[in-house]
């Protein structure tokens, strides 16, 4: 792993608590095309953010971020619209598992609501800091776990669960 | 280098008696479930372990048009096609095209991949999961649903996950997790008249918030439990998710038992599956049971919530009784107790979607049905319909219902601009009589005293 994919920097939106997995991927959109629903995402509460979100960019949040249904879509809407990674102050538990198997990273920072909304954050995971240079703060998150930020950027679990089978098949194959 | 090998003896029997004192230090219930899945003697909370799946769940939603690409994508089938239990229920009854097609996709892949326990169109997956007696104590159980806490109520683990772990779990029988630590609710007395399991954890949903579950396990227990029948502790464990737990839990007993025996599940041994009396636990709260009055969480979360009296009066356009967490025959039963000889306001619309087919024929069997058809309810089919707002009659702008659903977060049922009101299916009744949000316990009294 490079420097660079270890420690990223973004730009932040900011939510509050308890956002959760049906304001992400609302139900009247479920059985839509997943691009389809991700341009429903967070709707209800800023009717903006699916238009005018950019690659890169980060989603800041209070309280149990995800909490609810076990649809992962709410997490995969996220990861195509190109968020970096998500930083909350508690994570639903599926949410959270969620996002690590589909590549996109659930960063855990009691104090995230000093992120204020348009900041430039630089978050390193697995150091568990997160820089913000304009405001000369850094802040504790989280350590993410070795596994769970290599399965992460491999890109999810489908992506780990191959390079097993593959690894087997090779042993097989012997 | 090396021991004396004096001290040999002295550090043999030290040993024997670190091994011996970690096998018998008292244990939770879901720490003796997780250790039997994991092959471990014993585990501890914070240890990541593997399990191995005694039975995975899965709906027509996360289920089949999820995992089949990935399984496609690796190119292997099914681990044990037996542990696998499939229910079309998020988009039953298939009123639109992709619906329908959805629909058809799930029967194709059960077909394609050997699925027997497929459950097409009978109910809601956590109620028809032990009707079929497809759970028993002491079992490991995933499902791609958030309210697999649900199966708790019959003593086994089970826990909800995304279609991504599903597929894992299909993929190789296993999955990981993080040994959760367990917080116990001690239960004590015995509901009043008019009250339900669902108001404890509407009372609960207050008390300790959406994240009060702390993703650790929520094992209900003390003499409250004994008083409270095997479908009031399924909603009991059901809202668990609510709570930001990883589960719920309730140890097995003669409730349990007899509630298994019937449904061709019997012969587990109950001992073996509850929590040493000295058990570690994370917190414990105590609950009694006579004190508490009805529930009402006010849109837009479960968290909302307080005694009725604080919304007494709000005008409503619905009342629904549905989901795995308000519409099983004991949930109808309650509604009946308040509609017998009452019918729904005019402006309001009354809708009962039974969670199974099973509980619609028994309802039809008991006179139920025929109660609340008087009362003027519209039954829907048997399955999750507007609580999982993915199809049917969905609310409208500004819409307020009240639910005897488990959710009722901005836009889950409809429209961003409809509210929804949680409350039991006793006050969910009462408030359709009047078009308002209103106490049960006052049309009990009127009950009792006809
Ligand atoms: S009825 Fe509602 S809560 Fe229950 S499984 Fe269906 S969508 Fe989920």
């Amino acid at each position: 792993m490079t420097d660079d994919q270890k420690i990223f920097s973004g730009r932040a939106w900011v939510f509050g608590d308890g956002i959760n997995t049906d304001v992400l991927a609302p139900g009247r959109y479920m059985a839509a095309p997943i691009k389809e629903l991700a341009g429903h995402c967070l709707e209800a509460l800023d009717p903006t953010f699916a238009a005018n979100v950019q690659p890169g960019d980060l989603v800041i949040a209070g309280e149990d971020f995800g909490v609810g249904s076990s649809r992962e879509q709410a997490a995969e809407v996220l990861k195509l619209l190109g968020i970096g990674a998500v930083i909350a102050k508690s994570f639903g538990g599926i949410f959270f598992r969620n996002a690590f198997n589909l590549g996109l990273l659930a960063i855990v920072c009691e104090q995230s609501a000093t992120i204020e909304a348009g900041s430039k954050v630089h978050v390193d995971p697995a150091a568990g800091q997160i820089c913000i240079p304009d405001k000369n703060i850094i802040l504790t998150s989280e350590p993410v776990p070795d596994f769970l930020l290599e399965m992460a950027n491999r890109g999810g679990l489908v992506a780990q669960l191959e390079t097993r089978l593959l690894g087997k098949a090779g042993k097989n194959d012997q | 280098m090396g021991f004396p090998h004096r001290e040999y003896p002295a550090m043999l029997s030290s040993l024997q008696c670190f091994f011996r004192m970690n096998l018998t230090l008292p244990r939770t219930l879901a720490e003796k479930i997780i250790a039997r899945a994991a092959n471990l003697d014993r585990v501890k909370s914070g240890d990541i372990v593997t399990c191995q799946v005694d039975l995975a769940m899965m709906h027509d939603s996360g289920g089949p048009r999820r995992v089949a690409p990935i399984l496609k994508r690796l190119g292997v089938g099914v681990w044990n096609p037996d542990k696998v239990v499939l229910v079309s229920d998020h988009y039953v009854p298939g009123d639109d095209d992709n619906a329908k097609s959805i629909l058809q996709l799930t029967r194709d892949w059960a077909h394609a991949n050997a699925i027997k326990n497929f459950h097409d169109m009978k109910g809601i997956c956590h109620v028809v999961l032990p009707e079929h007696g497809h759970l028993k104590p002491g079992m490991f159980v995933v499902g791609g649903d958030s309210h697999s806490p649900t199966g708790g109520a019959f003593g086994c683990f089970m826990f909800g996950i995304g279609a991504t772990d599903l597929a894992g779990v299909l993929v190789t029988g296993e999955t990981w997790i993080k040994v959760p630590a367990t917080i116990r609710i001690n239960l004590s007395g015995k509901l009043r008249n008019g009250i339900s399991a669902k108001d404890i954890n509407l009372a609960l949903c207050r008390k300790l918030g959406m994240g009060g579950g702390k993703y650790q396990v929520i094992e209900f227990a003390g003499s409250g439990i004994e008083n409270l029948d095997i479908e009031e502790r399924m909603t009991l464990c059901n809202m668990t998710a609510e709570l930001g737990a990883m589960t719920g839990i309730i140890a097995p007993d003669t409730v349990t038992e007899q509630y298994l025996e019937s449904v061709g599940a019997g012969g587990t041994n109950s001992a073996d599956w509850q929590s040493d009396p000295d058990a570690n636990y994370l917190e414990q709260h105590d609950l009694d049971l006579s004190d508490l009055a009805p529930q009402v969480a006010a849109p837009h979360s479960p968290a909302n919530a307080g005694p009725v009296e604080a919304h007494v009066d709000t005008p409503l356009d619905r009342a629904y009784i549905g989901a795995c967490t308000g519409a099983k025959l004991g949930d109808l039963h309650m509604a009946a107790t308040i509609l017998k000889g009452q019918t729904a306001a005019p402006n309001v619309r009354l809708m009962v979607a039974p969670a199974s087919v099973k509980i619609l024929a028994d309802a039809k069997a008991d006179g139920t049905f025929d109660i609340l058809t008087a009362a003027g309810a519209e039954f829907l089919a048997s399955g999750c319909g507007i609580c999982a707002g993915y199809i049917g009659d969905l609310l409208g702008e500004n819409e307020v219902c009240i639910s005897s659903t488990a959710r009722n977060f901005q836009g889950r049922m409809g429209a961003s601009s409809s509210k929804v009101y949680l409350a039991s299916p006793y006050t969910v009744a009462a408030s359709a009589i009047r078009g308002r949000v209103t106490d049960p316990r006052g049309f009990l009294e009127r009950v009792a005293h006809d």
